[in-house]
């Protein structure tokens, strides 16, 4: 069997994952490209003797990458070993796309041009003529519909062809005086053992020209550097004075744009130019005043959907991990297996897993915006406001998402194409307060409010939160990303139909990986937890107060008992010790040993804090809504230490597994050092000032 | 010759300059706009602050600042 490799390349918006998706009897295969998260998507056809496996590359304008994506796709057409090259076209827009398609020609490999969208462009009565698209370029052309299932399976026919032949000879030539210069450089490139393919030569000349720092890099350290180095300048000079232009690369770009000007005056009938579905939409969708408001119906939408939607579901999951460590109990016997499947890590994957239906939703939600084009369009109406906090449009939708659940939010950060606009805005997404922070904040409210006031100050909890994470934006662009302000260029496609079966791959593949996450990341974590809280074993406290609960008739007393036992156990424990060596540490912000613990637990999840609160202050299972536990902590924190840990929940570092996909999100290890501190240290000066205030104002 | 954020929503011409820097004149010529080409202004936010712009079938989002690095030739579209 002969394997053929074969490299999807094209630019964002033309259709690439469609035609994968709709190739018969394909196997997909979901991975990363290593190092980066930039998911790598493959696909594996049987045909006759062949298998072809086909690398679906993230979306790339040019071979002058920008974005990160961008250089995943270009480092992947450069480096790595295939046979050949796919280049999808969107027809629609087929002259910009040639732009694209004439830098991969350049590199001289076995190439197809796929022309998608075909359907489009005949509805409205255009038309394409192939046979002419292939005498000019020089290389097979395919024209396929992946809506209508068009000329698919045609593709890979092709390849077998394409990889059994020869390469057709180089069509592509630029402008005489280019030309003239192109062949100065491969003589001298020529010299060196590294250039003696002429084809290869003819592709690293085209790049110097076109300002290539990737292939000046290669070029750097040979003999040849200095003679090519002084001639390349001289070069530059005498183009750009010749052609009027600021430089050779735009000198090259001139020429291609010509080029397919040409072509496509060649090999296509333009449609006759109407007034399209989506000049329509776009009149209401992103007008000057309705735009915003709509927006934010379709986001208050949204939530509606992933919040209750989401949460019946939730309580079946929560129901079914109870169930299981409730079995888990039954059948293993007592010990330390049994205490940590089923104290340990059951519990912790079940709350992480009952976040998987709101996940789902607000994926299927980003995804549909995504997919239908509607997107660009938020971007294009929020970009003005966000600016202001040196943030990006886009940013909108993960942030307002960080108030449901910081990790889905996490995630959805991927839309920002810009890596300083993403870490930026992952950086702050930590102060939209998320839904598990609720029930801390209810509790602490009920025992230090009166009641009539609750709604206010937890509308202002959520507000300073906000309002927090944009000054915070602010202060990170300033002082940590100087210079200019990313610009902001970017397509509005047109809005299209969202295909279904894309949709359901796209959320199994999701699910698929969260699963596999929960499965190994936190349930290792919630191990480490339960270990802290378990050991070291208190033997003889606990004889103590059996025999005690033993002596007790009185029922009531008995549960006071078996409380008061559980807290002296913790306290013993490495959580309890940890929380004791910490609590110099909250002090100044009148904690106590308890309260420190029930913080650093709440790094595990932030419901925590309510039930390690509930624990250490010795009253047993206790909910928010528990009047003894509001009676205990009204007795033992004041109301400024209260504050002041509304304060430290509201900035300090999200759970364990949002602070893990963090750790998966963004590579570089700056910021993820920068991310475990930063957060910390500015939620206890945030909650000192505050303490010190209230002590000042005599509360 | 004037910059497109002078002019009114609809109005259209030819690119007659860029004069943005790189790598921002890389990402205009890669979506189709370069000299030479032809333009529309299709819309701005409230405040300006905020373009769409498009060029042969492909629609753009700028920034005011970068829209503003592109000139048109055109007669018939004054503020």
């Amino acid at each position: 069997m002969k394997k053929i490799r074969v490299a999807l390349a094209g630019q964002p918006n033309v259709g690439k994952s469609s035609i994968i998706n709709s190739v018969t009897g394909a196997r997909l295969h979901v991975g990363n490209f290593s190092g980066v998260t930039v998911e790598k998507k493959e696909v594996f056809i049987e045909k006759g003797d062949y298998e072809i496996e086909i690398i679906d590359l993230p979306g790339i304008y040019s071979l002058n990458a920008y974005t990160p994506e961008e250089h995943v796709a270009k480092k992947y057409l450069y480096e790595e070993d295939y046979d050949l090259i796919v280049n999808v076209v969107d027809a629609n827009t087929l002259s910009r796309n040639l732009i694209f398609t004439m830098q991969l020609m350049d590199m001289q490999k076995k190439m197809i041009l796929v022309v998608n969208m075909i359907d489009e462009i005949e509805k409205q009565g255009g038309e394409i003529d192939r046979h002419k698209l292939e005498e000019l370029l020089g290389i097979p052309v395919v024209l396929t519909s992946a809506k209508e299932h068009r000329g698919v399976d045609e593709i890979i026919d092709q390849i077998i062809v394409t990889y059994e032949s020869e390469k057709p000879k180089n069509k592509l030539y630029y402008d005489e005086r280019i030309e003239e210069q192109v062949n100065r450089i491969v003589k001298v490139l020529h010299k060196s053992p590294h250039f003696k393919d002429p084809e290869y030569a003819r592709f690293i000349a085209i790049r110097l020209l076109d300002r290539d720092e990737d292939i000046y890099k290669i070029i750097h350290d040979l003999p040849i550097f200095i003679e090519l180095h002084e001639m390349l300048g001289k070069i530059y000079r005498e183009l750009e004075l010749e052609y009027d232009e600021e430089s050779t690369s735009d000198v090259l770009s001139g020429d291609r744009y010509a080029l397919s000007k040409a072509l496509v005056m060649e090999a296509v009938r333009k449609p006759q130019k109407k007034v399209t579905l989506t000049d329509r939409l776009d009149k209401l969708l992103i007008h000057p005043v309705f735009g915003l408001p709509i927006f934010l119906f379709f986001m208050w939408l949204l939530f509606q959907l992933t919040f209750e939607v989401g949460s019946i579901p939730m309580d079946m999951i929560d129901a079914a991990f109870t169930e299981m460590s409730n079995l888990v109990k039954a059948v293993l016997p007592d010990g330390a297996i049994q205490s940590v499947l089923a104290d340990g890590v059951i519990p912790a994957v079940g709350s992480i897993i009952m976040f998987l239906p709101n996940i789902l939703i607000l994926f299927m939600g980003i995804n549909l915006l995504e997919q239908t084009g509607y997107m660009a369009r938020t971007a294009f109406l929020l970009d003005g406001f966000m600016k202001k906090f040196g943030l990006q449009g886009k940013a909108f939708i993960p942030l307002v998402s960080g108030f449901g659940c910081t990790v889905p939010a996490y995630m959805a950060a991927r839309t920002l194409k810009n890596p300083t606009d993403r870490i930026i805005t992952m950086l702050i997404l930590g102060f939209m307060s998320c839904s598990a922070r609720l029930p801390v904040y209810v509790l602490l409210i009920g025992a230090f409010f009166p009641m009539a006031q609750a709604g206010n100050i937890l509308f202002i909890i959520y507000i300073s939160g906000a309002i927090l994470g944009l000054i915070v934006a602010k202060i990170l662009r300033t002082l940590l990303f100087k210079g200019e302000p990313e610009p902001f260029v970017m397509e509005m496609p047109p809005y299209r139909f969202p295909s279904m079966k894309a949709l359901a791959m796209e959320l199994w593949i999701k699910t698929r990986l969260f699963l596999k996450k929960a499965g190994t990341f936190i349930a290792g974590a919630s191990m480490i937890i339960w270990f802290l809280s378990t050991y070291p074993h208190q033997p003889e406290i606990e004889a103590r107060y059996l025999q005690k609960i033993e002596m007790t008739q009185d029922g009531e007393a008995k549960a006071q008992l078996q409380n008061e036992m559980i807290s002296k156990v913790l306290e013993r424990s490495y959580l309890g010790e940890i929380g004791k060596t910490l609590e110099p540490v909250f002090h100044p912000i009148g904690f106590d040993w308890r309260m420190s613990v029930a913080v650093v637990a709440g790094l595990a999840a932030k419901e925590v804090v309510v039930s390690t609160l509930a624990t250490l202050y010795a009253v047993g299972d206790a909910d928010e809504k528990s009047n003894t536990l509001l009676q205990r902590l009204r007795e033992n924190v004041t109301f400024k230490a209260a504050i002041a840990l509304i304060v430290i929940i509201m900035i300090y570092s999200p759970c364990i597994a949002a602070m893990s996909t963090f750790w998966v999100e963004v590579p570089q290890w700056v910021w993820r050092g920068f991310y475990l501190v930063y957060p910390n240290l500015l939620a206890w000066l945030m909650a000192f000032a505050v303490y010190r205030l209230l002590d000042f104002m005599g509360y | 010759m004037k910059p497109i954020t002078k002019c009114r929503i609809g109005c259209e011409g030819t690119i007659a300059r860029i004069r943005a820097r790189e790598p921002i004149k890389g990402r205009l010529f890669s979506l189709g706009l370069a000299k030479g080409s032809h333009i529309k202004i299709l819309d701005h936010t409230l405040a300006k602050q905020t373009w769409e712009v498009e060029s042969d079938g492909t629609k753009i989002a700028l920034r005011e600042e970068e829209a503003a690095s592109i000139f048109i030739e055109s007669q018939e579209c004054d503020t």
